[in-house]
């Protein structure tokens, strides 16, 4: 047993200088065969197994990953957690991800910071205001705690906020999730990760995957840098890089791999205390518990493999918000990065078993898979344990492309007359 | 920002000058076979895309110049663009040795069906 | 000593002693010399306190000289022209500066947040990951308004900003970056072969540290050679150079971002007029990086006290400003570089001792410091610092390399220390876009190793750290290179020093700080690794190391060096975290430019805008246009013009600007095969001089524009699409003719900005067009319903639809846009006697909801098809092909329980449908409830006198007459009766009045 995180073992750990912590989570060396393997230790791919240890008493498993945990999107998203999607089958996943979010760092005994702070969806179109409020009236009646605002109440809630009537594209209104908010994300990783190893599961890092081994129509192991693990059930939880994963077992994906670009300013006093998304202008700001004001905005439109964007779409995203928050103006961009954004033709997620007995496959989150995690580790563990998809896993399988049964969240497909 | 030329007008120029239009050589089946197409031949044509690390062909627009679209071969790390050429034609040979996985399986077919 | 006892009697080569400046700190005001930095000028009146630490909220003084200061960062100016978190070291002082030091409270000198320091011991690296969890709901109500409260260094401005910012847009053959003596050598070579050459250096003046330099080229001092250069390289044409001005990244394909201070240092060049930034946009064909090398500091205990600073940035005070941080101190070093600072003191008359952890340097700097007398203790470290908000005394002890913890200590008085750890070349472009390095052991530090791009790293940067080599190296650039006569020390080697050690073990509650401004210490390094937190990525994250503002300048590789101490690996596996853009921060005005307020994203105006304005219209953004939503007069509500304008175009007749709606010219031999293709209707078919209504389809069957298409001429149609969609479409229509059917001969263009198109709408439409004097009939006989003619009205040549989107007998006007206006008021004029209003969009929406008519984007969200809206009529079962035909065919598309089409009529005439309003199974106590389909149009009618609204229900064609519930917010629950979707005019006789 480890020993629990409190304010008690921080105190008695001071005395001795801290010397005595153990390992957060071993560093074990591969062993010849386990029940199931993870591929990619993400956020996704570590809650994965965890609950497959935890909800379903699967140890013998391990998380294997080609660099360090957590260090792909998981390290690298904005942090937003919300569940105030369109559609049924989403609000679902989401809604799943955020309510267990809730109760996350006492269940891990790792805080991972969720922060219900509230995120504000800005309508700035009479057609946006119009999909909003259409999306406030399903997520009410799903049971969701959502309401639409008014631009006197967007003012309370973010004074920074330019309301001025006459803008390019004035505030009309918002949307808001009070409860939706943040999480600090490198802990999610961290936290699922020593949650897992605590139950027995490996955690291999420095391990890539470099073939999928298979007898006919289901698999028998994986080829990886550090030797051969058999296994018969693979999940492959890589995000940008699944269908590199995937081609290896001849299973084509309907993903495309893009750049998504963030970046954070200088640490201010806090001037922003919940996070607002405007989708018109396509940018998207928090502020840390650190200070620095945290951003996003859209992709850039090409495959890209390199973790580094194109300068344009970044301008693009910050003039959005010197308009939305004039205030930040005078304010320095401290840092920039991009991750592999693994994007589905309908911009849902999968969450699948595939044509290969044992082998499933969660990816697809896009640009939001940061909010799914606990969810999707959730409903993916049960799909593999069980070797039949989950309930809320169902309608995100492989198969809705062939039948035309598409997950769209993108509302408006034009604008108005 | 990359550079991108069109090898129609030969213009240079940001990649927002240019469109970006996803995939090459993908196929309609309806235009060839609107009749006998499956559901899965379907769900290819409209979702399943080539995603390699690597070498990747796609399509283009020269947007802010003639307006032509083109096919580009761009390696999808270094960024690269190691050729373009017209949008009704296959890549230089060279290109095609080099192609990789799903990307060596299809040309492997389109050029049989060539010969 | 004089009343400035820092400001030595002579010496500053970037100060004006005869121009006194004056400025505030903190409230108090301070005189320094033009020319003096912020930094200089404080530290001159005495002071050596400039901030407080993130964490602890340690006092903290300058360490560096230039960018890579961490400590020393300041707010300026006040209310909308603050900007915090500069770096005192860059801050050029001007008449009038208010300058402040940040994350301190009530002041600088006595800070409450200190308090965090005592508790130290209980907040090592990732505390808050093991606590702060109980009980749950304190993290939102108690721990992190707590923490957020000490969030953040300095504060943000008040109010929109009032300066401007610009872009420019350049083209180089050659960039270098850097203009120290690497870059200015390079510069020059580069431009004797003719090419056009940019030299961007982030400091007011060329030379980067040729001044700190030892040597001779040519019989001049490197800074007087420097100077020389610079000044030659002014003169030449091909030679941009921008000072005050960071490259702050490279990406892809060489494009580099370059941050210019236009107007920082000088409120005069911002009261002219000019931007306060500038960002450049530069495209180079060859990168050149001489961006020099930053020098480590050492970590020993307690080494962030106010006066421990780099020996550079002490060398740098004395020799740019004349300034001295105290009168006795001591400089700790572990190479060569740094005797040059106790030379530096000596000849200012500064009391000086070197601390060298080497046990036997030989280089000659280090005997010429012996031969002058210098106290030098070889092999030694220090080991303790005295003093909190300064230094008192030093305790030095004897060292061996590796050695664990010190035994005896000698104490040595002293008030400031100078530290050298070596040299790190500044690496940080090289990285920004892939570029490989490799570890340098003599260099203990990493080097440029190979790049996919054109870019070369010379001299320091490139991690050739000698004057004669740097010159070798950089002459590359040109054709021949000319030989120089260079005169320079012999450098001994450097010994790796990764910490000092301490009587205490470092992990024994000593503070050797590695990341300055995060409060990073050794033993926070060392604890992340033995939690598992090996990666060096993890390490960064766990303990914040390198995440400052500085990010890591000075500190990435002592940490690297404290972990690889840690851990036994070497730092080569260790590895490095990634080089992310920006160098330094620079500002998001600089980014936006001039895109701000009116110039965000530029409006598309209609002919007819001006005329809206002045007639009062409330305009709303659709798409990138502003369209006349209504236009209230006099004492008039929004709502009340509306309904005005609605009963204008049932009763009379009315006048819409539709000049946003796309058209599209489609010509050629198979323009009609063509539309054929991309329509779900047949167009082949279609009558010149007719039109006929369009639906298309995506690839995957869902409706994505619609419109209405005349044919011209056999092989001549002109297409409208809805106004979101103009460019869409157009685009569209394209890209299948040049990609899949590229056999057509067809050409698509785009017209909609070259006409100005109207409605007259309204059952005495015909009349007010007669009196424009139409040269073709007009009669409803001539000119039926769904048919289109050309000629003129007057003077004006127009095309004329006869088409509705409103129910009542409407022609559709279009003439070319300059003679919009013109038109415009003459229809306005005609129409006067027949009670003529203009009428906006949302009069437009209600006229046609309560006729049935669809808005694509209303009824349709994307995952609707054509029959879904009960237009499987117009779906083609002849065409063999066309754009979606194949996937209406999957099974979800076909299957049961599809959304359907509906109209609804609320069972309370007065009860408007809210927006989006779902109807639900079966209403129940609470949520949730089964949803079976939503609102997509709904308005009260004036025409009707009662509620109408369309609706998206499932398998709502089979339930007419069925009532269905909406729950609303607040428990309300409205019932409506399914209904077709014409509400007005069924028979449709109105339109062909």
């Amino acid at each position: 047993m480890k020993s629990k995180y409190s304010i008690f073992s921080l105190a008695r750990n001071a005395k001795n200088y801290h010397k005595d912590w153990e390992k957060a989570w071993r560093s074990p060396a591969p062993k010849a065969e386990y029940d199931a393997v993870i591929v990619g230790g993400g956020g996704h791919g570590l809650a994965t197994a965890y609950y497959l240890a935890k909800n379903h008493g699967l140890t013998n498993i391990a998380v294997v990953e080609k660099g360090w945990i957590g260090g792909g999107n998981t390290g690298r998203n904005t942090t937003i957690i919300r569940s105030n999607y369109l559609q049924d089958s989403s609000i679902a996943i989401y809604e799943l991800a955020r309510s267990l979010y809730e109760g996350l760092s006492q269940d891990l005994n790792y805080n991972m910071m969720f922060s219900p702070r509230g995120v504000l969806m800005l309508c700035q179109t009479e057609h946006e205001f119009r999909a909003f409020k259409r999306t406030a009236h399903a997520n009410r009646l799903a049971g969701l705690d959502c309401r639409m605002v008014t631009p006197a109440e967007v003012k309370e809630i973010v004074p920074i906020i330019n309301t001025d009537p006459n803008c390019r594209y004035p505030i009309l209104g918002a949307y808001y999730q009070p409860r939706g908010g943040t999480g600090r994300h490198d802990a999610v990783a961290w936290g699922y990760a020593r949650g897992a190893d605590e139950l027995g599961v490996d955690i291999i890092q420095n391990c890539e995957v470099t073939g999928i081994l298979r007898d006919g129509g289901r698999v028998t192991g994986l080829s990886t840098t550090r030797g051969e693990i058999k296994t018969k059930k693979i999940g492959v939880v890589t995000a940008g890089n699944v269908s590199t994963i995937m081609d290896m077992a001849g299973v084509r994906m309907p993903i495309e791999s893009l750049c998504l670009q963030a970046l954070v300013s200088e640490p201010i006093k806090p001037v922003i205390d919940c996070v607002v998304m405007a989708n018109t202008v396509h940018g998207y700001m928090s502020q840390s518990d650190k200070g620095e004001l945290v951003i996003g905005g859209g992709t850039d439109p090409y495959n890209n493999y390199s973790q580094r964007g194109s300068f344009t779409a970044l301008e693009h995203t910050v003039t959005a918000l010197v308009e939305t928050f004039p205030i930040i103006s005078r304010l320095r961009m401290l840092r920039q990065w991009g991750g592999i954004v693994d994007m589905t033709g309908d911009r849902s997620p999968i969450l699948s078993k595939t044509d290969i007995e044992g082998l499933y496959v969660n990816c697809g989150w896009g640009t939001g898979g940061f909010k799914a995690i606990p969810g999707s580790g959730f409903v993916f563990a049960d799909t593999m344990a069980n070797d039949r998809p989950h309930k809320i896993a169902e309608p995100f399988g492989l198969n809705r492309f062939a039948e035309g049964r598409l997950i769209d969240e993108s509302v408006a497909a034009a604008v108005a007359h | 920002m990359l550079v991108v030329t069109c090898p129609v007008c030969n213009a240079s120029g940001d990649e927002t000058d240019f469109h970006y239009g996803g995939q090459a050589h993908v196929r309609r089946p309806a235009t060839t076979d609107p009749v006998n197409i499956t559901d899965e031949d379907q769900r290819d044509y409209l979702f399943i895309r080539h995603n390699p690390k690597g070498l990747h062909f796609e399509r283009w627009r020269c947007d802010r110049g003639c307006g032509k679209w083109f096919h580009a071969a761009r390696d999808t790390v270094t960024m690269e663009f190691k050729a373009t050429y017209g949008i009704t034609e296959l890549p230089p040979a060279e290109l095609i040795k080099e192609a990789k996985g799903p990307w060596a399986d299809y040309f492997k077919k389109r050029l049989k069906e060539k010969a | 000593m004089s009343t400035k006892p820092y400001r030595l009697a002579e010496g500053g080569s970037r100060i004006d002693r005869s121009r006194k400046v004056t400025f505030s700190f903190d409230g108090k005001d301070i005189s320094g010399f033009a020319g003096d930095t912020l930094a200089s000028a404080v530290l001159a009146s005495g002071q050596k306190l400039f901030g407080r630490s993130f964490k602890y909220h340690r006092p903290r003084g300058l360490v560096g000289l230039g960018s890579e200061e961490m400590n020393a960062l300041i707010g300026i100016g006040v209310g909308s022209r603050h900007e915090p978190n500069l770096r005192a070291t860059q801050i050029e002082i001007f008449n009038g500066l208010s300058a402040e030091s940040q994350n301190r409270w009530p002041s600088l000198k006595y800070d409450v947040g200190a308090i965090n320091s005592k508790f130290s011991r209980f907040l090592p690296a990732g505390f808050y990951y093991k606590t702060f969890m109980w009980p749950k709901s304190f993290w939102k109500h108690v721990y992190e308004p707590f923490i957020r409260k000490a969030a953040g260094l300095g504060k943000a401005p008040e109010g929109r900003d009032p300066d401007t910012y610009e872009h420019m847009h350049v083209h180089a053959d050659v960039i270098i970056v850097g203009g120290g003596i690497a870059g200015l050598t390079a510069a020059e070579a580069a431009a004797s072969t003719g090419t056009k050459v940019l030299l961007c250096d982030e400091n007011p003046v060329l030379g980067g540290i040729a001044d700190l330099t030892a040597g001779m080229i040519d019989g001049e001092c490197v800074a007087d050679h420097a100077a020389t250069v610079a000044a030659r390289l002014a003169a030449l044409p091909n030679v941009h150079i921008l000072t005050r001005t960071t490259v702050v990244g490279h990406f892809h394909h060489n494009y580099l971002m370059a941050f210019e201070r236009v107007g920082d240092h000088d409120p005069a060049i911002l009261a002219s007029g000019a931007p306060k930034h500038r960002l450049w946009k530069i495209r180079a064909d060859k990168v050149v990086v001489a961006t020099g090398a930053l020098e480590r500091p050492i970590a020993f205990a307690n080494n962030d006290r106010p006066n421990i600073m780099l020996a550079s940035a002490v060398r740098g005070l004395i020799g740019r400003y004349g300034v001295t941080p105290g009168s006795k101190g001591v400089v700790f070093t572990n190479n060569d570089d740094a005797y040059l600072t106790a030379f530096a003191l000596k000849k200012a008359g500064v009391t000086v001792r070197v601390v060298d952890s080497r046990a036997r340097p030989d280089g000659a700097l280090v005997k010429r410091a012996i031969a002058e007398g210098i106290d030098v203790n070889l092999g030694s470290v220090i080991s303790a610092v005295e003093g909190t908000s300064g230094v008192t005394a030093v305790k030095i002890a004897a060292y061996r390399r590796g050695q664990g913890r010190v035994i005896t200590e000698k104490r040595v008085d002293c008030d400031f220390i100078a530290m050298s750890g070596g040299w790190n070349p500044a690496l940080h472009l090289w990285c920004h876009n892939g570029g490989k390095i490799e570890f340098d052991d003599s260099l203990q530090s990493f080097r440029p190793k190979s790049h996919t791009d054109n870019i070369v790293a010379v001299g320091a940067a490139n991690g050739t750290m000698s004057v004669e080599a740097t010159l070798v190296e950089a002459q590359a650039l040109g054709k021949k290179a000319k030989k120089f006569i260079v005169q320079e020390p012999e450098r001994g080697a450097s010994e790796s020093l990764w910490f000092a050690p301490a009587t205490g073990k470092y992990n024994e509650g000593n503070k050797h700080f590695i990341d300055f401004q995060n409060d990073v210490t050794a033993a926070d390094l060392e604890l992340a690794q033995r939690e598992g937190y090996e990666s060096v990525e993890h390490t960064k994250r766990y303990t914040t190391f390198g995440m400052a503002t500085d990010q890591g300048k000075t500190s990435n590789l002592n940490g690297l060096g404290v972990i690889s101490e840690a851990t036994g690996k070497t730092i080569p596996e260790i590895g490095v975290t990634t080089f992310r853009p920006p160098y330094t921060p620079y500002s998001f005005g600089a980014i936006a430019g001039s895109l701000t307020n009116d110039l965000f994203l530029p409006v598309r105006r209609t002919p007819i805008f001006q005329w809206h304005s002045d007639h009062g219209a409330v305009f709303e953004p659709v798409g990138q246009w502003r369209r006349a939503y209504t236009y209230p007069q006099a004492s008039e509500s929004k709502h009340e013009a509306i309904n005005r304008e609605i009963l204008c175009v049932r009763n009379k007749v009315g006048l819409l600007d539709a000049s946003t709606l796309g058209k599209i010219e489609i010509k050629g031999p198979d323009a009609a095969e063509f539309l054929d293709r991309i329509y779900t209707n047949t167009f082949s078919t279609l009558k010149v001089g007719k039109c006929r209504y369009g639906l298309m389809m995506n690839e995957l069957g869902f409706l994505s524009d619609d419109g209405v298409t005349a044919r011209l001429a056999d092989d001549h149609f002109i297409m409208h699409t809805t106004s979101g969609g103009a460019d869409r479409i157009g685009a569209w229509l394209e890209e299948w003719l040049q990609t899949e059917w590229t056999n057509y001969k067809v050409f698509v263009t785009p017209v909609t900005e070259q006409w100005a198109q109207f409605a007259v709408a309204g059952p005495r439409a015909r009349d007010v067009l007669s009196k424009l004097g139409p040269d073709f009939d007009i009669s409803n006989e001539a000119f039926p319903h769904m048919s289109f003619k050309q000629g003129h009205f007057g003077g004006y040549p127009v095309r004329v639809y006869r088409i509705s989107f409103s129910g009542e007998m409407s022609f559709e006007v279009a003439t070319p846009a300059n003679f919009g206006q013109g038109l415009w008021n003459a229809i306005m004029e005609a129409g006067d006697e027949f009670g003529l209003s203009a009428y906006g969009t949302e009069a437009l929406h209600v006229l046609r909801a309560e006729k049935g008519y669809i808005v694509v984007g209303d009824e349709s969200d994307g995952t609707v098809t054509p029959v879904d809206v009960g237009m499987e009529g117009m779906v083609s079962k002849k065409k063999p092909d066309f754009i979606g035909k194949r996937s209406l065919e999957q099974s979800f598309l076909k299957g049961p329980n599809r959304k359907q089409l509906v109209g609804l009529l609320t069972e309370d005439p007065t009860d408007v449908l809210p927006d989006g309003a779902y109807a639900v199974a079966a209403v129940k106590n609470k949520p949730p409830m089964e949803m079976i389909g939503q609102v997509t149009s709904t308005y009260m009618s004036p025409t009707l006198g009662r509620s109408i609204a369309m609706a998206l229900i499932q398998n709502g064609r089979s339930r007419m007459g069925e009532v269905i519930s909406f729950p609303l917010e607040g428990g309300k629950v409205m019932k409506a009766t399914i209904t077709d979707t014409v509400f007005y005019d069924k028979e449709g006789g109105r339109i062909h009045a």
